[in-house]
């Protein structure tokens, strides 16, 4: 088993790199080409709810990534912020996504948590098990 | 690959052409381009995805922020995308339905010339 782990200040531009190495290592791991675009997505739509949460809470901590490949290919990112709403994954119906009073970061919010359900059929989002924070983790077939 | 944004004018349509990765880190610089447009009196706008190699919800949020603030305005907003990793992200956010999406450009401009005030 290869395990790859990655910290990052919560910055929007670092969500890229975060990306970058996520499917760097999918397909190390021998995860399927055609999926490495879902992973790439998927990754960096945990990421970037990760840094939206430490933003909003003022944290500076670093939002982890941890990647390993133990029979599947799985990803953990791993946030520190107080537990919010945001857990439950809720798609938004399309007549309430145009609707004027969603504001832009429910709408981003919204959108973002469709995209993890619809891309990772693997998905759990829970309470980190030490601590506070919630971490995103994803799992996709390698295809060896 | 950095985001890359030109506009150009077809008839009555300001086209935005959109290249690159729109997200978390780029996309506000996306939606100041639309705003700068919108407030400088585009009405009829349509984004071109053509040349997008990744977007994100970040990037979604702004694009659905154009569209609602040109429907208030009386306008129209259409986006253009033939790629089917792209549609995929706008079928399963159920965007689809709320965005019109074209495969070309002639299509999108064919499509509305005069928006929501015909």
């Amino acid at each position: 088993m290869a395990t790859v782990k990655l910290s990052f200040s919560p910055a929007p531009v670092h969500v890229r790199t975060a990306r970058l190495v996520g499917v760097a290592v999918a397909r190390r791991a021998g995860v399927r080409e055609d999926l490495l675009d879902e992973v790439r997505l998927a990754i960096g739509e945990a990421c970037t709810r990760a840094v939206a949460l430490h933003r909003q809470y003022g944290l500076a901590d670093p939002v982890l990534v941890e990647m390993s490949d133990a029979g599947s290919y799985a990803v953990r990112v791993v946030d520190r912020a107080p537990i919010e709403a945001g857990i439950g994954l809720a798609a938004l119906p399309p007549d309430e996504l145009a609707n004027e009073s969603l504001t832009d970061e429910a709408l981003t919010t919204g959108v973002g948590f469709a995209l993890l359900a619809g891309f990772v059929e693997d998905l759990q989002v829970r309470p980190v098990d030490e601590g506070v924070g919630t971490e995103v983790r994803m799992v996709w077939p390698v295809g060896r | 690959m950095e985001l890359s944004l030109a506009t150009r004018t077809v008839g009555e349509h300001t086209v935005l052409e959109v290249g690159g990765e729109v997200d978390v880190y780029t996309a506000p610089r996306l939606r100041e381009r639309l705003l700068e447009l919108i407030d400088g009196g585009a009405r009829h706008v349509v984004v071109d995805l053509g040349r997008v190699d990744f977007l994100d919800s970040t990037g979604l949020g702004v694009l659905v922020g154009a569209l609602k603030r040109l429907r208030t305005a009386g306008g129209s907003f259409a986006l253009v995308c033939d790629k089917e990793p792209l549609l995929k992200i706008f079928r399963i956010t159920a965007l689809d339905q709320v965005f019109p999406l074209h495969p070309t450009v002639d299509a999108a401009v064919g499509a509305e010339p005069t928006g929501a005030s015909a």
